[in-house]
This record gives C-alpha cells, structure tokens and sequence, in this order.
C-alpha cells in the first residue's frame, strides 16, 4: 500500500490535519503471552537459549507480532513500529543469533507491512511501518572502562556498518520510515544517520528518518551528557522527518523538554513516554487514562504532533489517548532563522 | 576590546590545544601526557573558550591517532565537552577521524579548492553527513587569495558551490587569510586593509555566513615583541570586528583593550593596519618604518599611572568611604578599603566589619538621600559601583576566613524573560535593591522559566523579579507565573518593565498564580515592596491589599469598564477617507538603500534627549530639565558625563550606525497593502483597524487607509547599532553599572536619532516627496513632517511579527546585522524598525482593542491559526 504520494508527504499531509498517534509498547505486550524457551528458539536450531529474543518471534512465533501490530491499529496507531528494536549484529550476538540478522528484519518488517496495508485498505486511511532501530548497548561516546577514559568498545565506522545491514534489511522488508529510538548516546544516533544515508545513496531512495531521544536524568540529558537542545543540534543535519523523545520517565518528568524542543524542532514532533515510572516490582501501573490526560496536555497546548507509548504502555493507553487528543489542533511547525547551531553537551548559538 | 571576545556577537575560539600554536601542548602530546593535555582543555574552558580547537598537525606525530585519542579524553570531561569543538587540520584524513569522535555538532578547520572544485565538495557533502559546521579557507587550484578581489571572488564561488549541493550558509564559515603586514616589502602594506574590505563585502554577499581568521600571522614581524604584536592584534580586530569578522582563534588574555593602548602606538599601529601615510613632519618615510622605530620603545615596558591628591584624601578612612560611596567616585576606593580592613585588623574585627561598618553607613546615607528626593537615580547607580568595588575587595578575604557572609535583608532572583534582551531597568533595580542590603542573583536577558524556577529554588530566593520591555514578554510572564503555580511555589513574584502594567498584572499574571503577584511601577518604588515583602508584620496586609486591588481591576474590567466595539463592517464603513489627490509622487530612488556606517558625529544632532532623562526616572523635558528646581543639578551632572561618553564613542568610533530603508510599489486591498516587489511574489501586509466606537466625526483608523487602492508606494526601514558589547563587557568586568547603563541608553538614543535622520533623507532625497524641508530638531521631535513610520508592536501596528516580514523586504538581518529572536526582540538591543507611509495625512494612532471577529479574519489574512494570532495579539483583545 503505498499510493502516489511518498510515505514522507503522506505523513506530513496527514499531520496538518490532525495529531498522529504512533504505537505502545513491544516488550511487556509480548511478556503478557509468557512464552517460554521452546517458543522462543522453535526449530531454528541456535546453539544458545533464545527466550527473551523478542525480535525473534517473528520467525518462530509470527502471528504474536501480527496480534500486537492489530492490536496498536485497533486501537487508533497512524505509525506501527517494527518488533526490530535489538536486531542488530550486536543485540542478536547476545543470543548467537547474529546470522540471521537479515531474515529477522525482513520478517518482522513484512508482517508489519502486511496487517498495516491490511487496516488501509479497509477504511483507505493509510497507516505507516517505522523500522525500529535501537541504540544496541555499546556507546560510541564512553568508556566502558573506568581506568581507561579513552577506550572504547566500538568505533564509529563498525557500528555504521552494522546499523547499515540492519537498516538494509529493514528497507528490503517494505517499512516506510527508518526509526533511531531511545538515543542514549548522540554519536550512536550520528553513525545510525550515516547509515541511513549510505542505504538511501545505495538503493537511490528517499529514506526519511525519524529521531527519538530519550532522557537519563531528570535534569533533561541522555547518558552521552547531551541536553534536548544540544542533542537536536547535533543531528538536526539529518533533516528528520519527525524527532522527539520516547522512554525515559512518565510523560511528568518529559513535560518542560517536550515544551523547550517543541519551539525549536523544524520538523514533527513525536513523543511515546513510558507509563509512567515501574514501580518496585518493575510493572508500570499508570493506567490508560492517566497516561493518556498527561499526554493530553501537549496536545491541547499544541506542542506535539504524533503521541503514543513506551514500556508499560498498551493498545489500551492508545486507544485512551486517541479519545483524549481528538479534536486538538496540531502542532504548528516553527520556522528557525538561519544561525549557526552548534553543540557541545550544551548548545551554542551563534548570533546571525 | 579583551572583554569583547566573549561576547555572542564575536566567538573566541581557544587556541591552546594546538601543537602547531603551542609549544607547551605540543610538549605534552609529543610525550603522550594526555592527562595534562586534557588539562589545558579544560583550563581554555574555565577561562572562558567559547569552541576549543584541537591541532595535531606535528611532523612527528601521527596525527589521526593523536587526534582520536584526544577528542574521545575529552569526550569523557563533562567540564570541557560542554563546549563545541574545532577539528583543525590541514589534512583530510585526521578531520574525518575526528568527526567520528566527537557527538556534538563541531566545526571543521578547514577545507578549500585548493586541490580542485570535485574534492572540496566531496569533503563538504561528507561534513554534511557527519553533522559539521565548517572553515573554508580562500584558496583555489592557483593558489591563496591575497588581494580583496581574490579573496571575494573565490569566497562567493565557494558559497555558490555549496548552497549548489544544500549545504546550509549559516554553517560556512570563511578564513579569507590574514597575512602579514609591515614586512618591509609594499605589495604587504595592503593585507590587512585587503582583508577588512574582503570580510565586508563577502557578508555582503553571502547571506548568513561568518567570518574568521588566524590574528597571529598579522604581526609576524614583531616576533618577540609583545607590547607590539598585542596592539596590533586588538588594533585590527577593532576594525575588523565591525566588518564582520565574528569568529577568531585567539588568546583572548593577551589582547588589550583599544582605549588603554598607549596612544602613539595605537596610532602608529593604525596606520600600519589601514594602510595610511604617515603625518608630515613625522621623520618617516612610512608607516612601517615609523612602527619599527616606536616598537623598540615598548620592549618590556608597562603601562604607567599616576593620581593627584585632592583635599578629602586628607581625611580619616571612614569618611573618605562615605565621601566616595556619596560622590560616586571610584578611583581611591581600593586602597581606601584596604585600609579600613587593615585598621579593622588592628583592633581585632573581621574584614566583614567594613561591609557592616563605614561602607553600610555610606550607603545608608545614599539611601537617605535618595529616599528622600536629594539624590537621583545616576548618582545612585555611581554608588553603587563604588560599593560593589569595595566589595568585590573584600569578599576573598571574608571567604578566607569562612565567616558567615554579610546577611542580606533578602534574596531576590532577577531575569529578563526569555524572548526579551532589554535589561536596562531591569539592572537599575537590581542596582538599587543591591544598594538597599538586598542579595540579587541576576540570571541575565532571555532566561527561560526552568532556569528561573530552578535558581529561585536552589538560593531559597526570598522573591522572583521579572523584567521585559517588549509585548511578548508579557505572555512569557504569564508562563513563568504558571510554572511556579504548577510548582507549588509560594514566594513573591514582583513584575516590572516598560510594557508591564497594573492591569496586565491584575488581569494576566496574578490570575495564573497563587501567590503574591506585585507590578512595581519604577525601581524606587522596588526597595519599599521588597522591605514590605521581607518584614515579619508587613506582609500580610500588604500582599492581602494589592490582591483586592487587583481583584477589583479584574471585576471592573469584566464588568462595565470596557469600551463599546463597533462591529467590522462598521468600523471599516468609519475608515478614515485620505485624499488621493495629494498622495506623495513615485519615489526618486526606489529599491533598497544600504547604509553600512552612517556618521556618528551627524546623528548626535539628531538627539531627543527627554527620553534618555526618563531613562533615568528623572521627569522633565529637554532642555528645561537641565535648570529644574528638584531634579536639574542631577540632570545636568548625568547630561555632563553622557556628554563625555559621547565624545569617545564618536572620537574613538566605538559604535557603527548600520541602516537599509527599502521604497516599493504597492496598492490597498481591505485592511492589507499588496508590495509588489521585483524578483520575488508580491507579499501581503495585514493591517487592524481601530473597533472602538467613535464619536461622531472621529474615524476607525487602520494604516491601509493611507495607501491607494490604484497603487501607491509604500516604504520600510530599520537600523541598528552595532558595537557596543565590547566597552560593556568591559564596564562589567570593572564592576561599573552606571557607565554600562549610560552606553546602553546612549545606543538608544543613536538608534532612535538614525531612525529619525533616516526617514529625513527618505523624505528629502530617497522618495523626494519633500526636497525642501528645512525642519530643527525640535520640530522633527514633534514629527512637523509629512508622512509616518509606524513600527511594529507599536500602537497603530501592534503584531510584532511582521517584523520578521519587514526584515525579509528589506534582507536587514544581511544588510544591516540586525536579527530577531523568537519573541521578535532585535538584536542589537539598540534598534528600530518600522514601515514608512508617505501620505500627507497620515496620523499615528493607537489600534487598541479589537474583536473576535476581526482577530479572526486577521489570522487569514496573515496565514497563521487563531491561536498563534491570538498570543500575538493578546494585549489587543479582552
């Protein structure tokens, strides 16, 4: 289902109108099934335990990623996301899966794509498919190695290239969108970038990205140190078609960072906050309509344009959240004036 | 010029973690003692480097892997990452090594078409992919580019090539190559000149781009010799500055300031820089060899000083404190301090006894005396220089001791909204509170309310002061006003500024918070709320009295108070009738004027000196004021030293009056003008019309209403002055509010006196719609000319965003350096704009308020929503 209009004016089109909704959670809605090692590895024959290997699911399980992916339409998702959060090279290696990298970003990618079509058929509103990409758990801009503060566990061009097979595969399975999430470190997000752009340059597409950063402490900085402001500096480059912040705290804590970056943001402006902050157990109790009110003051004070959910955040909350934004205008698009932006972990704005 | 480095408008880039510029560095990283190599880092940091740049480039080094281990230390110092970095290498491969190192934006030093157009752009597109703002140095395949034309020419084919593939202007950044000058050889005698003049026309031409340039190579010739090279350096960055040079890698220790440079040598090195001729009679051939000569004068020598005795110096040390706290006078107040500490010491008592003792009873009398209307708000800000001197004296000696600090009477945090650059009441309170024994944490122009929020709450601020001069302050107030109610904050929160009022307070601001909300009308008033706020029995009933006041505001306001508004239709039907017979003839000189330094000296004739007096809350009119009863002997004492100061800003040319007015075309539609502009689409201009109902015979005006529907000519202007940061820089590092004020109204009255001559030359020469007038000042003053120049945000056009269309008509951002921020303040503070109407009957009038309906069809005709003209226009509806 793609039509003649590209996925990007599609999208923009579609966020004139009105404000968009993304999807929830992945990784809780799939411990809701409690699926265990044999359901995980099926016959796929990896030498290591698989239980926990999400991404997986979509060649061992597929109609549990299917379910998930209805449930979001269901429930009012404009943008469904791929389960594809940890395949990478890097992520799967945990699980010695990294030789099936490929297939399981193509899978999940498909079926993404297919209940998605599926949905925009039925009613002609067109729904889109962003290729997850995490940020893998090595960081570009730290050492890992408290003595050494020079060492690093990875170098720039290998996660690139790592991130580019990824990115590949993603594309090759018909996702509209590629989706750098949960940025905890900006230099990650750079070689992710690149990436993007070497597959767009390689397959001659237009490949729109879509950033999401997401936030350590409450002072409003990610783990490589960086504030909203000087991390959005730093990639806006990029020329994303959405950037935003997802994770981190509830939607309380994300509330005067969503307002800073709304005013310089160029470009729409998602953010999916987890519900709430887990509590001692690790389960997120902050209820649909909670979640969903709290959200609902960005949109009422016009600061957003796509919503939707992190961990602990159901079809449920999607839903409660399409209730409590219809209706509220947009977020208008700021014009920045033509100043050097520059980034350390803070920004520096030249004067024109 | 020392303190001008670390301004906004000129960035200094450190220059000390470069091996090519640092011996010391290059020690270090030649003997891989990274960990203090890091150190340097972060002292260029503390010391106030606004971007580091990192250098490798050492024969002996290998360069991509010094340069990776480097910037990836660093990456692990929050102290030092905080800032931007500089990749700076003449090779390719050690910048792309770099660029994979540093998560920030950085910027690249340097790339050029030295190796051929196909390199350069393939080295650019890769910037472009890593995120990089970057130097492009004037150089081609033939080689450096040494003359002015050299220089443009291959400064614009490079921005043509670039903005070809979409690289961003704003991120180019041009070295047009600083050479050495006074080399003995004349074809060098022009560089430095070659290299302002190139500076000059490349921003110019290419919009939105900065300029830098290495300074050392400059005064190679004067190797060894300090004296001399430092003067230079500050010498041409005086001149280059204003140009359009706003980016240097520098030392910014050792430059000095322009004034205290010695004379002779600052002239010597002046001509040596602009490449002038020598005066007759001077013994010299030229001007080189007259800086030859003088520089063996200023080996190792220092700048010498000396001070006559006057009478008072004879007294005891307390009441020379007193003498000099009363009289403002700064220049014994050290060693008199000093003194008093010793004396202090003597009989046992803590350094914090001088604060508490003869400097409190200073001041107190001060205080007396200003309460009591025998002193005038300039003595006092003198004053409180003095004070702060002495202070400043003290504090290290108090903080050695680790006594308990002096205790305030109060704690109060001060800010100029974000969105708003305007301070100078702002400073006058904080002065005036600082004065009264209050503790003012002053967090500066364009603070956002987190800020705000988080310094009150980290200093157990006992009150929050907001400040703003422009409309859409207000609603950034109202925002921080709501942030602290989110907050549960509870702590008085005092308004004041120009468009601030009791009104808005009542209507706005109180309503969005909780707690004591206070306007206070002018900065003697603020010392008396303050105390009130702070005493144990006073508050309550205070705070309990201004809140019924304000409630009663509101009640009247919603109820009867409010004026009767006439629909649209019929406010349009009473549109104001001009005579088209009589509109103003096609102007003589359509098009855009730029003017790049209009002549200081030519705009100070040009003085409306009632509103500078006002500045300083002293009431009058110019020049009756001087010989006022009350407030004359001040007003003459402030006119005297603002005298003074302009002597040196027009004899020294501190300040640059940059200008554009722009005369187009256009015709009436409605309420809106259509400019017919020639190479781009006609544009709209929306304009309100008064809705008040009016007496009979009194028309709804609206600005349209003096332009033809059959096509007519419509004008705009703006102009800045540029320059100022600097000396004020250098006022504050000096502790020296009242000079700092006094420039900063000064630069208002220039940039109101060029507004006024401009629209003079417009009415005479530009558009020639009157070739004859012959008009005094005092009769420009009361506007006995025809024609208006109404300015957005002001009362006939209250929406301030059509300053950025204005500014877009006339390109003021590149002709004239004056930019706006997000709120639409300009920037320099000291500007006006404004849009020129030439019809003999046009009137300045005030819109006042409007209805929903015209509110409505505005945001149309303006292309934005209803809310965004809603928060535009907020002070013009109910």
């Amino acid at each position: 289902m793609s039509g003649n209009v590209s996925a990007r004016q599609a999208l923009l089109d579609a966020a004139r109108q009105r404000i968009l909704l993304t999807d929830g959670a992945w990784g809780t809605q799939i411990q809701t099934y409690g699926l265990g090692e044999a359901d995980y590895a099926g016959d796929l024959g990896l030498s290591r335990d698989q239980k926990g290997n999400n991404d997986i699911l979509a060649l061992t399980k597929p109609l549990v990623v299917e379910e998930i992916a209805r449930a979001y339409l269901d429930a009012g998702s404009d943008i469904i996301s791929t389960n594809t959060f940890s395949s990478t090279s890097i992520s799967q290696g945990d699980y010695g899966a990294e030789a099936i990298v490929r297939d399981l970003n193509i899978a999940n990618a498909q079926i993404t794509r297919r209940v998605a079509d599926e949905f925009a058929a039925r009613d002609g509103r067109r729904r889109f498919v962003a290729g997850a990409v995490g940020p893998t758990n090595k960081t570009l801009s730290l050492s890992p190695d408290v003595n050494d503060p020079g060492y690093r566990e990875i170098d720039f061009d290998q996660l690139k290239a790592v991130y580019a097979q990824q990115i590949d595969a993603l594309v090759e399975g018909g996702v509209d969108f590629i989706l750098i999430e949960t940025i905890f470190d900006t230099l990650n997000a750079k070689a992710g970038i690149f990436a993007v752009l070497d597959v767009a340059a390689a397959r001659g597409i237009d490949l729109p990205i879509m950033l999401s950063m997401t936030l350590t402490d409450l002072s409003g900085r990610n783990l490589s140190g960086h504030s909203v402001e000087a991390f959005w500096y730093a990639v806006r480059h990029a020329k994303p078609l959405t950037v935003g912040l997802n994770c981190s705290f509830g939607a309380t804590q994300l509330r005067p960072h969503v307002r800073s970056l709304s005013t310089i943001a160029d470009c729409l402006l998602m953010v999916y906050p987890n519900a709430g902050l887990p509590n001692e157990l690790g389960e997120y109790d902050e209820l649909p309509a909670e979640t969903a009110a709290l959200v609902a003051e960005w949109a009422a004070a016009g600061q957003v344009n796509i919503l939707g959910g992190c961990c602990g955040s159901t079809p449920a909350h999607i839903a409660a959240m399409r209730d409590a934004i219809a209706g509220c205008a947009p977020r208008l698009l700021p014009t920045l004036d033509a100043r050097t932006r520059l980034a350390g972990l803070d920004p520096f704005v030249m004067a024109a | 010029m020392n303190q001008s480095l670390s301004s906004s408008r000129f960035v200094n880039i450190g220059e000390r973690t470069n091996v090519t510029g640092s011996a010391a560095f290059k020690k270090l990283i030649l003997g891989g003692d990274y960990a203090k190599a890091v150190d340097v880092a972060r002292q260029q940091v503390e010391n106030g480097a606004q971007i580091i740049d990192v250098n490798m480039d050492e024969g002996l080094l290998d360069a991509v892997e010094a340069m990776t281990i480097f910037l990836k230390l660093i990456a692990a110092e929050p102290d030092i990452a905080r800032v931007p970095v500089m990749i700076d290498s003449s090779k390719w491969s050690v910048i792309e090594a770099g660029l994979k190192c540093v998560p920030g934006k950085p910027i690249v030093n340097s790339i050029s078409m030295k190796e051929g157009v196909e390199p350069f752009l393939d080295q650019a597109r890769r910037c472009m992919a890593y995120g990089a703002a970057m130097v492009v140095m004037a150089f081609d395949e033939v080689g450096q580019a040494d003359t002015k034309a050299r220089k443009v020419e291959i400064c614009q084919r490079a921005y043509q090539l670039l903005t070809g593939i979409g690289f961003p202007p704003e991120d180019i950044i041009f070295d047009p190559n600083i050479f050495a000058v006074a080399t003995g050889l004349s074809e060098h005698d022009n560089y430095a000149v070659d290299f302002i003049e190139a500076t000059q026309e490349i921003r110019a031409t290419c919009p939105h781009v900065h300029i830098s340039g290495g300074l050392s190579n400059l005064s190679f010739s004067f190797r060894g010799n300090e004296v001399v090279r430092r003067a230079m350096h500050s010498i041409f960055l005086y001149h280059a500055i204003p140009a359009g040079m706003d980016m240097a890698i520098v030392n910014a220790g050792q430059l000095d300031i322009y004034d205290a440079i010695e004379p002779e040598l600052r002239d010597a090195c002046e001509d040596v820089i602009l490449n002038r001729g020598v005066p007759e009679g001077c013994g010299f051939e030229t001007a080189t060899e007259r800086l030859i000569a003088l520089a063996e004068r200023f080996r190792g020598t220092s700048p010498e000083a000396e001070k006559a005795a006057e009478e008072w110096r004879g007294w005891p040390v307390n009441r020379r404190l007193e003498h000099a706290l009363v009289k403002g006078i700064d220049a014994h107040i050290v060693p008199d301090t000093e003194e008093a500490r010793l004396a202090a010491i003597e009989v046992n008592q803590r350094p914090i006894s001088v604060i508490e003792g003869p400097l409190m009873d200073g001041m107190n009398v001060v205080g007396d005396l200003f309460g009591s209307g025998k002193m005038f708000l300039p003595q006092v800000v003198k004053s409180a220089r003095v004070m702060k001197k002495a202070v400043a004296h003290l504090i290290p000696f108090i903080e050695a001791e680790k006594e308990e600090g002096a205790r305030a009477k109060g704690r109060i945090v001060m800010a100029t909204v974000k969105g708003d650059v305007h301070d100078i009441g702002k400073n006058i309170v904080g002065v005036v509170l600082q004065c009264n024994g209050y503790e003012v944490i002053d967090l500066g122009v364009m603070v956002p309310w987190t800020e705000i929020l988080k310094a009150a709450n980290e200093n157990d601020a006992d009150m929050i002061g907001l400040s703003g001069l422009i409309t859409p302050s207000l609603d950034e107030m109202v925002t921080v006003a709501e942030e602290m109610g989110r907050a549960k904050m509870t702590m008085p929160l005092l308004i004041g500024g120009a468009t601030t009022s009791k009104v808005h307070t009542a209507l706005r601001i109180d309503p969005a918070y909780d707690g004591p909300v206070i306007h206070v009308l002018d900065a003697s008033r603020a010392v008396g709320v303050a105390t009130t706020l702070v005493s144990d029995g006073g508050s309550a009933p205070f705070v309990a009295e201004v809140a019924s006041e304000y409630a009663h505001v509101r009640a009247v306001r919603e109820g009867k108070g409010q004026s009767v508004l006439a629909t649209l239709d019929d406010a349009r039907a009473n549109g104001f009738v001009a005579d088209m017979h009589i509109k103003p003839p096609p102007p003589e000189q359509p098009g855009i004027h730029s003017f790049d330094d209009w002549d200081l000296a030519d705009l100070v004739d040009y003085f409306d000196w009632t509103p500078f007096f006002r500045a300083w809350e002293l009431a009058g009119t110019y020049p009756n004021i001087l010989d006022d009863k009350i407030v004359g002997e001040s007003a003459r004492g402030l006119f005297a030293d603002a005298r003074e100061m302009l002597d040196k800003i027009v004899n020294e040319k501190w300040l640059t009056a940059r200008g554009v007015a722009g005369l187009w075309p256009c015709r009436r539609d409605g309420d809106d003008v259509i400019v017919h502009r020639e190479d781009a689409e006609h544009l709209r201009l929306p304009f309100l019309r008064q809705q008040i109902k009016k007496r009979e015979g009194r028309a709804n005006m609206c600005l349209a209403d003096f332009v033809d529907v059959d096509g007519d000519w419509i004008g705009g202007f703006a102009v800045g002055i540029h320059g100022a940061e600097p000396h004020l820089e250098r006022f504050r590092a000096d502790k020296d509010d009242y000079s700092d004020i006094l420039l900063k109204a000064l630069c208002d009255r220039f940039a109101e006196a060029f507004a006024e001559r401009l629209h003079a030359h417009v009415r005479r020469i530009l558009w020639g719609y009157a070739p004859g007038e012959q008009l005094t000042n005092e009769a420009l003053i009361k506007e006995e000319y025809r024609g208006i120049r109404p300015a957005p945000g002001y009362p006939a056009c209250p929406d301030h965003s059509l300053k950025p269309i204005l500014f877009d008509m006339l390109g003021a951002t590149e002709r004239a350096g004056i930019t706006l921020t997000d709120h639409f303040a300009m920037l320099p503070t000291a500007a006006v704009s404004g849009f020129y109407f030439g019809h003999p009957e046009a009137a300045y009038f005030g819109v006042a308020r409007i209805g929903e309906e015209q509110l409505a069809e505005y945001a149309v005709r303006r292309g934005v929503d209803l809310d965004q003209a809603r928060r535009w226009l907020r002070p013009n509806l109910d």
